[in-house]
């Protein structure tokens, strides 16, 4: 196990570094730079900014400095456009905002999604079988940037219970709507891969054995079933990890949260170079430290797996 | 080996186009399909769902016929006054509203179908291709070439692919091509990983052994022995992929990102109808995001029926 | 994310007594009621980029940095300069040597604010290593060595300013310049708390280290979310301070800000493109059209590079006059935006609109004139002309571009291919004149001059994005540069221009906001729409 383990950060590496390499290409390519305003400066202007944030010199100069500077000192450069910080300081004010209501929506969506999805299938074909059925598929198929403007007017118009965007230090009432809208789509993935799992275990030899035995139903499903038809659901996470962060573009853009996936947009849409490479490399380490998780926490409910 | 998240994505959605896929190929799986079939056509919300689909389907050529207005006129009179003229109305010619700018939402959301139902369906077919092969190859070949493979899969996987595809259509600029290009380049990745997995099962069976020991070269095998016999689970994966796919444009085009004017897609339709919601003109949404909804829901019925009646272990 | 200075500067109303402005602050009628909580939330787009003045480079950071510091002068309601840290100045004869006297006020840690701190502000901001984006800004004003200190052949200390003694400030100007203390509302003519950012370096502007001279202070800054800023108690003009706190709340979608500006999270928000009737039908007393100093254009291709039939006058004169601007205007923005045949905008101080034909005759008669001109062209139903139009993503320009598209189909035949594209893209488009037809522009003025129009004819001017080459308009401006009145030159370039079309007019803006209406003191009739928290107050409802 800790062999694989230390093999997959081996590959993490090259991995990351690979996707530098391709962010710092595509961020060259990209036509204006951070520089590019609605007037056109002048060139001595021009000249003294690119010499202040190195752009003066060869570009694969540029990439080896960053990347070193990134491995010796940890850091991420300035940004180019949110001048009096550092990217630094942009994810290190981003990044908690993101995780704190993406670990809310995550906790909701499999304490939902995972009891919604064993309900449905120990009462199978029952109203509340269809009920979490068109539940669980309508929170897939509504996009969440139409299911936010919903909730806004909603929550904030109609009833004034929860504050329509913004942050404020993440007290709750300006956690709960980003959670909702964030944690929908997942919630219903997981209620759905939740309930197929259990009705496969259900109908299997091992719990009609319990069954026959005289085991009381819920025990059943607590000592036997719920492990096994874990499993899938386990392995769906990984996906959900990222997606949670990939949605936080939306939730961020919509609800002004000041995440990470706001960050990222506009440094993307204001060429802003370093903030862009910071984020990415950010959020490709968490994308590769999320599937390692799920692949440990897999062979940790799965025995018959080995490394 | 890691039999990693993927191998059971299968069960998250569900696909709709792909059972056509199966009589020619499978001179010995005849029976078998067959039998799928059956299944299939027992279950009531697949059957009703494909067929939701394909009229929907149909309504993308018969409707064009029944327009008055073309995607990109705009209605001078209703111009200016959308909330009070822009209306659902047969009188009008309007049969589902109009636009901000006046423009006809009934030629518009019929052209929006369109263009995402083909961006699910390219992306998907993309998968299907690239990543049956990449994964068939991988598996059965195994070793080396298998964990070198994987491994580039694993990386891509690492690739935070929203962001990159953020990066691409701004460097590229806009256009339906781009869209696909940037969603297909993704989505073969969890097929692959299936199909590997898949693989690794086929290849020990009698009939592999069999084409082996009769000297059978391996590229063939692979093409004429395993692929056949992953259709199933490459079926159901397919049709399970094309909502994502539905749902990642959509995602695009929230972003301002999507196809060019005057051309449309029902992501860009919802996210503009989702704009205006509150400004009394809630057809600009609710016809797009209806018709939306019903693609996404039928195809998750008619995944989850072919699953069913693919899948040995519900037999 | 309109980048645009707001900088205030008149060449023609150049009657400014030599000292003696009262101060501007918030002045609430006798007997009003004032509200108990004191709190304006205003709405921006998108992040405030810096809080160092040097590096302000958009309105909206501009904004939060002029209630943060105080400039020698500021803006009053209508534009004019009012006394701000300078109590007083005098000029020379010929304008070239301005002498400030500053007032004694502190900065926000109690350290007197000093000519010391504003010679070592403006030395920042020419300074090569602080690369500061309006760097060149010193320079347009005439500061003596300004452009020279950029470029990097002079020592920042031969900056034409220097402190006489603690209260004293003199400037010396290269060009004789009556309009410069208009320029003193510009953060990058803001002065540096010299202490404090040699004691913290580039982490000066956090909030738990920041110092300014403002009427506010920084409280919080959360890029994205928020800046908070509070009464500065220790400003010399406390006493008429109203307002406790000022919010600006990032908002990025204006539909959204609009709901949160109904349930009463924000005091003013933009009004969405085409909302404005129906919201003004509603709330009458909370719906503002202002003009704004700024017009919207369509940029052509003048170089080689150009479409061929865009080289054409005559098919550039046709799709000027098909463009039905009323209609854009009231059917599509709907927001008191007014039609636009001419490039300066109406609001410009001192200016006469030329007398253009086109801009009399009717709609009907235009089109008549287009189709004419068209078929002269040689381009027709059998030989439809084709072009591109470039635009940068955002719901309203979408619109006019699709109605604009529709107008020349419908009356010309002309097939627009429209490329919609993110804003740096287009940007770097039209810097570089590399769009094939047309591209999407508009300008906002820098100061209250014709020229700020106009000089973007200039050839080489880096924002001509038309890539226009015209000697004689060159010549032009350069007459109206050197001379007493350029009524007359102005005049004939806007004549040259709507005949070579290198640029087809739009609209000239309206700011459009709502703003609840216990919200008062707000300068509307400042086209600049430079405004200040101290000169805010809200009454009690």
């Amino acid at each position: 196990m800790i062999t694989f383990i230390l093999k997959r950060l081996a590959i993490a590496i090259p991995t990351l570094l690979v996707l530098i390499v391709i962010s710092f290409i595509l961020m060259k390519i990209a036509p204006g730079s951070p520089f590019t305003g609605e007037k056109a400066l002048p060139k001595d202007v021009l000249d003294n900014i690119y010499a202040r944030y190195g752009l003066d010199k060869p570009e694969w100069q540029q990439l080896v400095e960053y990347v070193w500077n990134i491995v010796a000192h940890f850091d991420f450069g300035p940004s180019f456009k949110y001048k009096d910080r550092s990217v630094n300081d942009i994810i290190a004010q981003g990044f908690p905002v993101t995780l704190t209501y993406g670990f809310w929506a995550f906790i909701f969506a499999c304490l939902i999604g995972i009891t919604m999805g064993i309900v449905a299938a120990i009462r199978q074909n029952s109203w509340i079988d269809y009920f979490a059925i068109g539940v669980t598929i309508g929170g897939q198929v509504v996009p969440n940037f139409v299911l936010a403007p919903i909730l806004v007017l909603v929550f904030t118009l109609w009833l004034r219970w929860l504050p329509g965007g913004g942050w404020n230090g993440g007290q709750w009432p300006y956690v709960v709507m980003p959670v909702i809208a964030l944690a929908t789509t997942y919630m219903a993935n997981i209620a759905r891969i939740m309930r197929s799992s259990m009705l496969e275990v259900l109908h299997s030899n091992f719990i009609r054995t319990a069954r026959a035995k005289g085991m009381p139903g819920w025990q059943v499903i607590v000592k036997h079933a719920l492990k096994p038809a874990l499993l899938p659901v386990v392995s769906y996470l990984g996906p959900v990890f990222v997606g949670m962060i990939t949605g936080s573009v939306v939730v961020d853009l919509y609800f002004s949260t000041g995440g990470i996936g706001q960050a990222f947009v506009n440094s993307a849409l204001n060429r802003d170079y370093s903030t862009i490479l910071g984020v990415t490399i950010l959020l490709g380490a968490l994308t590769i430290a999320g599937n390692l998780v799920v692949d440990v926490l897999y062979a940790w409910i799965d025995p018959k797996i080995r490394y | 080996m890691a039999v990693t998240a993927d191998a059971r994505a299968g069960e998250a959605v569900p696909p709709g186009a792909a059972i056509a896929a199966p009589p020619p190929v499978a001179v010995k799986g005849r029976s078998l399909w067959q039998d799928a079939g059956r299944r299939f056509m027992r279950n009531r919300a697949a059957v009703i769902s494909l067929t939701v689909l394909v009229l929907i389907v149909l309504f993308t050529f018969v409707g064009p016929l029944f327009a008055q207005w073309t995607i990109e006129k705009v209605d001078w009179s209703v111009l200016g006054a959308v909330p009070q003229k822009g209306y659902p109305s047969i009188a009008n010619g309007h049969y589902f509203g109009t636009d901000s700018v006046g423009r006809d939402l009934y030629s518009r959301t019929i052209q929006g179908i369109q263009v995402s139902l083909t961006v699910g369906v390219l992306g998907s077919v993309v998968a299907v291709i690239v990543g049956t092969l990449y994964g068939a190859i991988a598996g059965y070949f195994g070793g080396r070439l298998d964990s070198a493979m994987m491994r580039l899969v694993d990386i891509l996987y690492s690739i935070p692919y929203m962001f990159i595809l953020i990066l691409l259509l701004i460097i590229f600029g806009r256009s339906f091509n781009m869209l696909f290009v940037g969603i297909g380049l993704i989505s073969w990745l969890g097929m692959a990983r299936v199909v590997r997995g898949q693989t690794l099962t086929l290849k020990n069976r009698e009939f592999v052994e069999a084409a082996v020991a009769t000297g059978v070269r391996p590229m063939t095998i692979v093409v004429r022995h395993i692929v056949p016999n992953l259709l199933g689970i490459v079926a159901v994966y397919a049709t399970l992929l094309i909502p994502e796919m539905i749902l990642t444009e959509s995602f695009i085009s929230f972003l301002g990102l999507g196809v060019q004017e005057p051309y449309t897609s029902l992501g860009v339709l919802i996210n503009e109808g989702s704009q205006t919601m509150q400004y009394g003109t809630l057809w600009q949404l609710g016809f797009p995001l209806a018709f939306f909804v019903v693609i996404l829901f039928t195809f998750f019925f008619v995944g989850d029926g072919l699953r069913d009646a693919l899948d040995p272990k519900d037999r | 994310m309109k980048l645009r200075t707001i900088l205030g500067a008149a060449v023609a109303v150049g009657m400014l007594g030599s000292t003696a402005l009262t101060a501007y602050a918030a002045q609430v009628p006798d007997g009003t009621k004032l509200a108990a909580e004191q709190v304006f939330k205003y709405r921006v787009l998108d992040n405030i980029n810096a809080l160092d003045p040097a590096l302000v480079e958009d309105v909206d950071t501009a904004y939060v940095v002029s209630n943060l510091f105080e400039g020698l002068y500021m803006s009053d309601a209508a534009g004019d300069p009012v006394p701000g840290a300078a109590e007083s100045y005098t000029a020379n004869d010929d304008n070239t040597v301005f002498t400030f006297k500053l007032r004694d006020a502190k900065w926000s840690n109690g350290d007197p604010v000093t000519a010391e701190d504003f010679v070592y502000g403006w030395q920042r901001a020419v300074d090569p290593e602080t690369a500061s984006p309006y760097s060149y800004f010193l320079g347009l004003v005439h500061i003596a060595n300004a452009d020279d200190i950029v470029a990097g052949t002079k020592p920042v200390t031969d900056l034409g300013v220097k402190a006489i003694d603690d209260k004293t400030l003199e400037v010396t100007l290269n060009a004789p310049t009556p309009w410069f203390v208009r320029t003193m509302a510009h953060p990058t003519m803001f002065a540096t708390p010299k202490k404090a950012h040699e004691q913290f370096g580039d982490a000066w502007t956090k909030p738990e280290n920041f110092v300014g001279n403002g009427a506010y202070t920084l409280a919080e800054n959360t890029p994205g979310e928020r800046v908070v800023l509070k009464r500065n108690p220790g400003y010399w003009d406390n006493e008429h301070t109203v307002l406790e706190e000022v919010q600006f709340l990032t908002v990025n979608d204006e539909n959204q800000a609009l709901i949160r500006w109904r349930a009463g999270e924000l005091d003013q928000t933009d009004v969405p493109v085409g909302q404005y009737p129906t919201l003004k039908a509603e709330l009458p007393n909370e719906t503002f059209s202002v003009p704004q100093f700024c017009t919207y254009y369509f940029n052509i291709n003048m170089t080689d590079s150009a479409a061929e039939p865009l080289k054409d006058v005559r098919v550039r004169q046709a799709l000027s006059l098909a463009l039905d601007r009323d209609v854009l205007v009231n059917n599509v923005l709907q927001g008191g935006q007014q039609p636009a045949y001419s490039f300066v905008n109406p609001n410009t101080a001192g200016f006469t609109m030329p007398d253009l034909p086109i801009a009399h005759m009717t709609q009907d008669e235009r089109d008549a004139k287009a189709k004419e001109l068209m078929a002269e062209a040689g381009y027709g139903p059998d030989k439809p002309l084709t072009f591109e139009y470039v635009y940068n993503t955002s719901e309203a320009h979408k619109q006019i571009a699709t109605v604009a598209g529709q107008m020349w189909k419908e009356k010309l035949g002309v097939s627009l291919t429209l490329s919609d594209m993110e804003f740096a893209t287009l940007l770097d488009l039209r810097h570089k004149v590399a769009y094939p037809g047309l591209a999407r522009n508009a300008w906002c003025g820098d100061y209250n001059e014709p020229s700020t129009f106009l000089g973007l004819y200039d050839s080489k001017s880096e924002q001509n994005d038309s890539g226009w080459n015209n000697p004689e308009v060159d010549k032009l401006l350069k007459d109206a540069n050197s001379s007493g009145n350029a009524a007359e030159q102005y005049k004939q370039i806007e004549e040259i221009a709507a005949e070579e079309v290198p640029i087809i007019p739009v609209y000239f803006y309206a700011k459009v906001f709502m703003q609840n209406d216990d919200v008062k003191g707000w300068p509307y009739d400042n086209v600049e729409q430079t405004w200040y928290a101290k000169d805010l107050y809200k009454v009690a409802e």
